[in-house]
């Protein structure tokens, strides 16, 4: 089974909300959909579903183009960041509820609902009805009526997001093993970069009705196309200012320059945009190599066992995250270091040069 | 000693009279003439229950309860599923929201009595538009002064204008609050419409649908000036619900002690057929 997008559209009223995508998912591994709200990731769950139209292009399932097909007959799941269930059947009713409008027998039914509320340790609550779970209890009854349906795309929409922290961990650890080895095509969508790294799989980078990369999580989180797939993808936000390229050196605006080495030695002299992860830019250097930077401090934050502070330099607004407990004082001077060779350079049309 | 926080009287007092002067004083009232006889100069008889006996004994006071629940029993059959079909079938977004809300509020903003006389004209025969269009283009025989049976219709097809609305308003409040997701879920699984309507749409419509039912009951239970102003009760008695009964007895004939045994009858009567209701809507979501 694969999900294949060619072309796949969306425009309502004459707005595009869905600009050409073509995408190629596979079972076995999470598809990721990241991108900030109102990218589109839900938008394109809808092409995938059938859930609207397309106004071009097509959708292939397993070698098959369902583009004219109803939802129905897609066979597909779709659990959302709500917890929808139907209010007034028990939750053993909800998880049957797709087998029974399929028509499968009544033994076979009880069969797959028992298995699912195993899986997702829903036996005890069976016969309650879903306003008398808590919140974690009601998306699990969604997610075993995905389950239990044994679709062949299965499309989760944020489906932690309005959970609290414990149980979002909790839950997220469970979900591959959940989908492991049932065959489905699983879309997972969500706006936390965090989230696409933990769930591993592939990720498609997705920015205003569009998927600006895609590919292995990890290689895109190490080497992003484009600064758009690199702000995407980090957060805090990741950090941003113009250098200039001259000779061997990069010359900040603020006036830092550094030796550059490896492949941004290569580039062409000009004009380039500098980013780099909040977690490289740290309050003391860890090598000698560290390029130091004066910055204004704005905002700190301590969570745990990392401090951020967010830093003026020249006119960009900068990030470090550091571990451990740093003090620093809102308004000072501070000094940061950058691990340069972290960096990535991207021409000025937005493209990864190095 | 445990000293008591006694400034919570503060704040409740004023309600109290508040309440006492709009409700209990002119209740007590009632009961008081329910259980006298007085022939005025403010002299009183003890009567004890035997006002509630005679009402309550009365044919006459018996059909009027009678029709009383059969005006209500129709109103209800007639305006809830109405409602709720006007209501599925109006526009969920768009221009035409606004204009769909606001020509369903209209009937509800006119005056009661306008209502009654706005509905005499339209179907007096010869004068009125429905009473000359049915009588002599159509030669439908249709005249609610003369025929009980005609003026049955009209007061019922009045009430359904004029409150339909209200059930239409309410149930689609209730609609609009499903997240889409929900009919998202129903297309997923193949739902058919009136699954649909069975199991999201019903359910989530539920607490609305309780107040509607309710707000129904009760006003049309109590229902006055619509039909006494367009039928006046007739003809004969067969219009006469137990309102128009009840004024008839206590400002026509003056019998003070009789009316307000019935007014307290016909209270008790409301307020356990809405418990009756409420109780059993609500019985699912208690348990």
């Amino acid at each position: 089974m694969t999900l294949e997008l060619k072309d796949a559209t969306k425009r309502v009223r004459g707005i595009t909300h869905i600009k050409p995508t073509s995408l190629v998912m596979e079972p076995g591994h999470f598809n990721v959909l990241l991108g900030q709200t109102g990218s589109g990731k839900t938008s394109l769950i809808k092409l995938m579903a059938g859930l609207d139209p397309l106004a071009d292009g097509e959708v292939w399932m397993d070698g098959q183009n369902v583009s004219r097909l109803s939802t129905q007959k897609r066979n597909i799941s779709l659990v959302h960041q709500f917890f929808v269930n139907y209010p007034h059947m028990t939750v053993f009713d909800n998880i049957a509820s797709p087998l029974r409008v399929a028509g499968m027998a009544k033994s076979e039914i009880q069969g797959r609902v028992e298995e699912a509320a195993d899986i997702l340790q829903l036996r005890p609550m069976l016969h309650r009805r879903p306003q008398e779970l808590s919140g974690g209890q009601q998306q699990r009854c969604a997610l075993a009526r995905a389950i239990a349906k044994e679709s062949r795309a299965v499309f989760l929409d944020e489906p932690l997001a309005n959970l609290d922290y414990k149980l979002r961990e909790e839950l997220r650890e469970q979900l591959p093993e959940l989908f492991a080895g049932r065959g489905a095509v699983v879309v997972y969508a969500t706006s936390e970069p965090e989230e696409a790294l933990l769930l591993g799989g592939k990720t498609a980078l997705m920015d205003d009705g569009v998927v600006t990369q895609f590919g292995t999580t990890a290689q895109i989180y190490r080497k992003p196309d484009n600064l758009t797939a690199a702000r995407v993808f980090s957060d805090p936000p990741i950090n941003a200012a113009r250098i200039t390229k001259s000779g061997g050196a990069a010359h900040m605006d603020t006036g830092a320059s550094w030796t550059l080495s490896g492949a941004a030695a290569e580039m062409a002299d000009g004009i380039y945009t500098l980013a780099i992860r909040p977690h490289h830019v740290t309050p003391v250097p860890a090598g000698t190599d560290y390029v130091k930077l004066d910055g204004t401090v704005l905002v700190t934050e301590l969570s745990g066992s990392e401090s951020s502070a967010h830093f003026q330099i020249g006119d960009d607004g900068w990030v470090s995250l550091a571990h451990g407990v740093h003090p620093y004082e809102v308004g000072e001077q501070h000094e940061f270091y950058m691990d340069a060779s972290q960096a990535f350079y991207f021409a000025e049309d937005g493209r990864l040069v190095a | 000693m445990k000293t008591e926080n006694q400034k919570a009287w503060f704040f409740v007092l004023p309600v109290l009279l508040l309440v006492a002067f709009n409700a209990l004083v002119p209740i007590m009232t009632v009961v008081n003439y329910s259980v006298q006889e007085t022939f005025g100069n403010n002299v009183f008889f003890w009567q004890g229950l035997d006002w509630f006996e005679q009402i309550l004994r009365s044919d006459r006071f018996q059909a009027a309860l009678g029709r009383q629940f059969l005006f209500t029993f129709l109103i209800l059959i007639i305006e809830i599923p109405l409602g709720i079909i006007i209501a599925l079938s109006m526009p969920k977004k768009g221009m035409w929201v606004p204009v769909c809300l606001v020509l369903m509020a209209l009937p509800m903003l006119i005056p009661w009595n306008v209502v009654g006389a706005m509905w005499n004209i339209f179907t007096l025969p010869k004068i009125g538009l429905l009473g000359y269009f049915m009588n002599d283009v159509l030669g439908i025989a249709y005249d609610m002064t003369q025929n009980p049976f005609a003026a049955w219709v009209t007061i019922i097809v009045m009430d359904v204008w004029h409150w339909t609305s209200l059930v239409v308003l309410l149930s689609y409040a209730g609609l609009v609050s499903i997240p889409d997701a929900y009919y998202q879920a129903a297309k997923i699984d193949g739902a058919s419409p009136w699954k649909v309507f069975r199991y999201i749409q019903l359910p989530k419509m539920k607490t609305v649908l309780t107040i509607a039912i309710l707000l129904r009951f009760m006003d049309s239970f109590n229902i006055y000036t619509e039909p006494f102003v367009l039928t006046g009760g007739g003809p004969g008695n067969s219009t006469t619900l137990l309102s128009i009964d009840l004024v008839k007895i206590a400002l026509g004939q003056f019998d003070l002690g009789p009316a307000a045994a019935m007014s307290l009858i016909y209270f008790a009567i409301t307020l356990l057929v809405s418990w009756l209701f409420y109780t059993l809507m609500t019985k699912d979501d208690a348990q």
